[in-house]
């Protein structure tokens, strides 16, 4: 039992913890939708975190958690400079701007050579990040994420998605609550990003552009944004789905996307829908939309 | 020297703006940001190359029939998927994760049945000659792709802004609900727009295919970020504004490569729109509205 534990592991430990670093992800972006905005951001600010974090443990020698804290803050740091301009924008402008500056952070990654490795990436990151970091993580910010939603500036962050003008007008600062929700975001994709480079011995520009980010805002729609489960199902889904696919060879891209398709196009709300799950198991009282 | 520059400037922002023309189609009419227009441009390209490879078919046959095929696809796109999002009123991230989905569905079948690698059209098939205007020597092929461009882009400009078929779709644009009441056969014209905008796609993606001479699976993945930075450059939906901010596009990449340096040229497109986002939320050319309490 324990040997075939072992092999499991040994298999799929990488596979099970990148379960962890993508439930973060989607979390992160969770928060800024449940602030009414779309910001696409969220891969750079993996990024971010996964080089800052990467270059203190194997430049300077700094201890994990340091580095973890560093990972954080650097990218809640670089959210809170550019969010000041870019957080007034909104729906589908602020989605393609973030996205955009996702872009000029790749592209930044890729020009400076001599500290992040350029196109090459940075190779020989010390694995520290131990399984129980991985869940640890994931536990405490679902539970802070928890604690936030029921608390006053969670309300205020739903006031601000349900209605941003009278949100404003009942005396909520808009401007700093989504700055807030932003900066929070951003930590906490740092923190996946840090996790991720530390467990998987390579960082390379590639993983952090255009596809990653949206991959993250999949994984979130796809689980729902109704409750703090659905980014975390939808984590789960998006990166299991290659694996099971496996018999499928070369083709299993086009299952996955079509798998993709199928669930947007029957489940409205994310594949967390309480409503849908109780008339599921036949106890839901019809009608409820 | 600068005049060469400029002309290749020129071929390519026509493209960029062919591609960006599709694209703020499909968002100005059915309100859909169509993320699987990188895979169609994609998909055209193929097409083509499958025409002349497979069929033997001459080059203007072979864009014809990469401008129906890709279009065929989009027209499904709209009716199996968009259209069932649609009735359903699914606030608009919805469709666009669909066509994430689709996207990533045809850029793997394509790279199962040709194989992940470079493909070529036949060097026969090419024009090759070059002819010399004002000092600046000038390939057939880049010509041709300008001549292309341009034309695609006036016929459609004056479907738009002269024919009852245009003011329709401009009504449509403005509110489906209004448009519908109206007598507009409104869906309709969603299938006409996506095919016209998914062949507009292909049609693009042939001329990349010609300009750059390599095919794979992934070349609508830029194509498809330059897309966006395009038609946000340019205002969501607008026409003009797509058309110029892809020529725009098409002269920062060549003149920054040529004095700045080649590792940038792809942060120009995406530097310059964070820029002009921050300045003038709405783009270039868009109009700004703001909403009153």
């Amino acid at each position: 039992m324990i040997d075939y534990f072992d092999n499991f592991w040994s298999i799929y430990s990488n596979l099970v913890l990148s379960l962890g670093t993508n439930a973060l992800l989607a979390l992160s972006i969770y928060l800024t939708l449940s602030c009414g905005m779309l910001a696409m951001a969220n891969a750079a600010f993996m990024g971010i975190g996964a080089y800052t974090s990467a270059i203190l443990t194997m430049n300077y020698g700094w201890p994990f958690p340091a580095a973890i804290a560093a990972g954080m803050a650097a990218p809640a740091v670089v959210a809170f400079l550019i969010g000041k301009p870019t957080l007034r924008l909104s729906g589908v402008y602020l989605a393609m701007a973030t996205l955009a500056f996702g872009e000029v952070v790749r592209i930044f990654i890729l020009n400076t050579d001599n500290l992040t490795g350029g196109a090459l990436g940075l190779n020989g990151i010390p694995q520290l990040t131990m399984w129980w970091h991985v869940l640890l993580a994931v536990v405490l910010v679902l539970f802070f994420l928890a604690r936030l939603r029921r608390s006053k500036i969670g309300r205020a962050f739903e006031a601000i998605k349900e209605d941003e003008t009278a949100a404003g007008l009942m005396g909520i600062d808009v401007n700093g609550h989504k700055m807030l929700a932003f900066a929070l975001g951003a930590a906490i994709a740092g923190l996946a990003g840090t996790l991720n480079a530390h467990l998987t011995f390579f960082i390379g520009p590639q993983e952090f552009g255009f596809d990653r980010g949206v991959e993250i805002l999949t994984m979130t729609i796809l689980g729902g944004i109704n409750s703090l489960f659905g980014p975390v199902i939808g984590a789960f889904i998006i990166t299991l789905l290659p694996e099971l696919l496996r018999s499928f060879k070369d083709y299993r891209s086009v299952v996955n996307g079509l798998i993709l398709v199928v669930i947007v196009l029957f489940l409205p709300k994310g594949l967390w829908n309480p409503a849908w799950m109780r008339k599921l198991i036949g106890l839901g009282k019809r009608g409820a939309k | 020297m600068l005049e060469q520059q400029l002309f290749n400037a020129l071929s390519l922002g026509c493209v960029y703006a062919l591609f960006a023309l599709g694209f703020t189609l499909v968002f100005g009419v059915l309100g859909v940001i169509n993320l699987s227009q990188g895979a169609i441009f994609m998909v055209g390209a193929y097409a083509a190359l499958t025409a002349i490879t497979q069929l033997h078919a001459p080059l203007w046959a072979a864009i014809l029939f990469a401008f129906v095929f890709s279009g065929t696809v989009g027209l499904l796109i709209d009716r199996i998927v968009l259209k069932p999002l649609r009735k359903r009123d699914a606030p608009h991230l919805i469709p666009m994760i669909a066509t994430i989905g689709l996207g990533l569905a045809m850029n793997s079948l394509v790279q199962g049945l040709f194989g992940a690698e470079n493909q070529r059209f036949p060097s026969e098939i090419l024009p090759q000659d070059s002819l010399q205007i004002a000092g600046v020597s000038v390939t057939v092929l880049e010509l041709g792709i300008i001549l292309v461009s341009f034309v695609l882009m006036t016929v459609l400009m004056i479907t738009l802004k002269k024919t009852q078929l245009g003011r329709a779709l401009r009504a449509i644009a403005e509110s489906p609900k209004a448009a519908r009441l109206l007598g507009i056969n409104v869906e309709g014209l969603f299938m006409l727009t996506s095919f016209a905008a998914a062949g507009l796609g292909g049609i693009s993606g042939v001329l990349i295919g010609l300009y750059s001479n390599a095919l794979f699976p992934l070349m609508g993945q830029p194509m498809l970020h330059k897309g966006i930075a395009v038609i946000i450059l340019g205002g969501m939906g607008d026409i003009r504004g797509a058309m110029l901010a892809g020529l725009f596009l098409g002269f920062a990449e060549v003149l920054s490569v040529a004095y700045i340096g080649s590792n940038m040229r792809d942060a120009v497109a995406f530097g310059l729109l964070f820029l002009v986002l921050l300045v003038r939320p709405k783009g270039l050319f868009g109009s700004v509205q703001e909403r009153k309490v």
